[in-house]
């Protein structure tokens, strides 16, 4: 053995914490913020994961209200008031996809098995990687709204009611994370995961009111569309954002909320858990 | 005395239709070194994971430190530390940041945190690489890293998951430094390997695992008697007194030699290694110059071939097992 080899082990020695010396481990709260800190050392160290959520949002805001807009209401700058909210709900859900991507990859690697072994409540590692995707989401949001009022976009509801749609859809956008959390614990690929939350995401977004008014549709489709949770967002964004944010509206998307994370946060525990 | 660091009894579990793991008894003291020896596909590190609570087992009990892993996961996960097998870190992070993470989860408030961190990267001789990205470490930097991660707070009890697998013999030899010196802490360290001279260089005791199954239990020396020391290699300098040396050394050592294709070559297999100095002298007593002389370990495949009599299946290894379990679930 070396002198080097000894005084690293002399300093390795004189680290070593006493199990009496301990500070007990953090809290639900406390661990959960941290597990968001690490969601945004990730970003600083690999920026260009914001592409899906600043190019993307542009793209849609713009493609889509000039592809339908005129067909749709005749102008675009008709449409524009009515389409923006809508495709504001529309981008920031389909990001939330992302979510249950990133934590797919993520899993799959060691560092979820020390996190696992760590005497913290556990999911805290998941509930921390979607409060980091927050500040995603906020990013995407703002710059839909940014593109938006370029485009025309002057909301009657002014800046408070944009900002309380705003919170209203983040708080969707967490909760609906769920979802693809669970899909992502339960599929083994990046790949498929992509798949079945695209499958799920297509009728959920355009068999809704963002696009048209469920009016024009069959009958039929016309059930589906009002309970689609999307459309129900919709229409509380857009009341909030006219400035007629109505108090059932709300309360509904709330509940909605509470379903899905009642339901879904409980599932994804409970794949969590049993992950390999 | 205090509680046994580990007891299992009929340990299983299952994926799909195989058992990696298929009754496992264990019964490890606290304090010192105990290996865990098998080849790739034997059940090691899925016998690990149901020990740091991060498996649930399809049967058998076990309980680690005295709590059971059904019943008290998280008392287990208060006293111990996992080091996987593939370095337990996050590579896009740097290395103080990953120690100011686990150092957060575990109960400091990010100032002592990074204190912390920076102590331990500085132990470890990792402070120059503190703002470096852990996937920009060599897998020795990596290793040091994880290990300082798990002794943020120091455990009882301590999962190293082949913890020399892929690193050069230098850092080899800098890891079994750090792992002694965990031990007179006062740690207990559980280690899985797939070398028989790793496991004979660190643990106390041994048990050797093979497809789920413990095949052999017991102190380094144990096992090798049952084995056999290993093989002596001889190289004389001059070819033309090989037969000679040969039958020096089956004299002296009352083994079989084994005539190598190298004309100046000669094995032994060797019962009891303590005769191989007396070898040496009588070969010396006759003027018979040796260019080598070395004494093997057997490989593990030795040891498997003695202890099972038939050679290590080398199966997928276990990563590729619970990929199999997933896609049966």
């Amino acid at each position: 053995m070396t002198t080097t080899a000894q005084d690293q082990n002399q300093r390795i020695r004189s680290v070593l914490v006493p199990a009496d010396q301990r500070p007990a481990p953090a809290g639900a709260i406390s661990a959960s913020l941290t597990y968001g800190w690490r969601a945004l050392l990730k970003i600083k160290h690999i920026p260009e994961q914001l592409f899906d959520v600043t190019v993307f949002p542009i793209m849609m805001t713009v493609m889509f209200t000039y592809i339908f807009g005129g067909a749709i209401a005749g102008s675009v700058d008709g449409y524009v008031q009515w389409l923006i909210p809508g495709i504001f709900v529309q981008t920031m859900i389909m990001i939330t996809m992302y979510t249950g991507l990133t934590l797919n990859r993520d899993i799959s690697k060691g560092v979820f098995d020390r996190f696992r072994s760590l005497p913290t409540w556990r999911p805290a590692q998941l509930v921390g990687a979607l409060l980091g995707d927050q500040i995603r989401y906020v990013l995407a949001g703002t710059i839909i709204l940014g593109v938006g009022f370029v485009m025309g976009f002057r909301p009657e509801g002014g800046m408070a009611g944009v900002l309380m749609a705003f919170v209203l859809l983040l708080l969707f956008s967490f909760s609906l994370s769920w979802v693809w959390t669970v899909i992502s614990l339960l599929v083994r690929t990046e790949q498929a995961a992509m798949g079945i939350s695209m499958f799920i995401m297509m009728p959920l977004t355009f068999a809704s009111n963002i696009f048209v008014d469920p009016e024009t549709m069959p009958s039929w489709l016309q059930g589906a569309v009002e309970v689609n949770p999307v459309s129900v967002v919709v229409t509380a964004i857009r009341e909030l954002m006219a400035g007629v944010g109505q108090f059932s509206s709300v309360t509904l998307v709330l509940v909605y909320c509470a379903v899905l994370v009642g339901v879904f946060g409980p599932l994804s525990m409970y794949f969590y858990n049993r992950k390999s | 005395m205090t509680v046994p660091a580990i007891e299992t009894r009929g340990l299983v579990k299952r994926f799909g239709n195989t058992a990696a793991v298929d009754g496992i008894d264990l019964q490890i003291a606290q304090g010192g070194i105990y290996g865990v020896l098998g080849p790739n596909g034997a059940g090691k590190t899925t016998a690990i994971r149901m020990l740091a609570t991060l498996l649930r087992p399809d049967a058998g009990e076990a309980r680690v430190l005295g709590h059971d892993v059904f019943t008290e996961p998280k008392a287990i996960r208060e006293k111990i530390a996992l080091t996987g097998q593939f370095a337990s870190l996050d590579e896009d992070l740097t290395g103080i940041e990953n120690l100011m993470l686990l150092g957060r989860l575990l109960g400091y408030n990010s100032r002592e945190a990074k204190v912390r961190g920076m102590t331990l990267l500085d132990a470890f001789g990792l402070t120059d690489a503190a703002g470096r990205q852990v996937k920009k470490y060599s897998g020795g930097m990596r290793r040091r890293l994880d290990i300082a991660g798990s002794l943020i707070v120091t455990p009882q009890l301590m999962f190293l998951d082949e913890p020399t697998t892929g690193i050069d013999p230098r850092s080899r030899n800098q890891v079994w430094d750090i792992i002694r010196t965990l031990v007179e802490g006062g740690t207990t360290i559980l280690l899985t390997t797939q070398h028989l001279e790793e496991a004979d260089q660190l643990a106390d005791r041994i048990a050797v695992i093979d497809t789920g199954k413990v095949i052999a239990e017991g102190t380094p020396g144990q096992l090798k008697a049952q084995v056999g020391t290993g093989a002596l290699k001889v190289r004389v300098a001059e070819a033309t007194r090989r037969e000679e040396a040969a039958e020096i050394l089956g004299r002296t050592l009352l083994a079989e030699v084994i005539r190598e294709s190298d004309p100046a070559a000669l094995t032994v297999r060797l019962e009891d290694e303590s005769r191989a100095a007396s070898a040496l002298i009588a070969l010396q007593d006759s003027a018979i110059a040796v260019e080598t002389f070395a004494l093997g370990q057997p490989s593990l495949d030795e040891v498997f071939l003695a202890l099972t009599g038939h050679k290590t299946v080398h199966e997928a290894p276990d990563g590729e097992t619970a990929d199999a379990q997933e896609e049966a679930a």
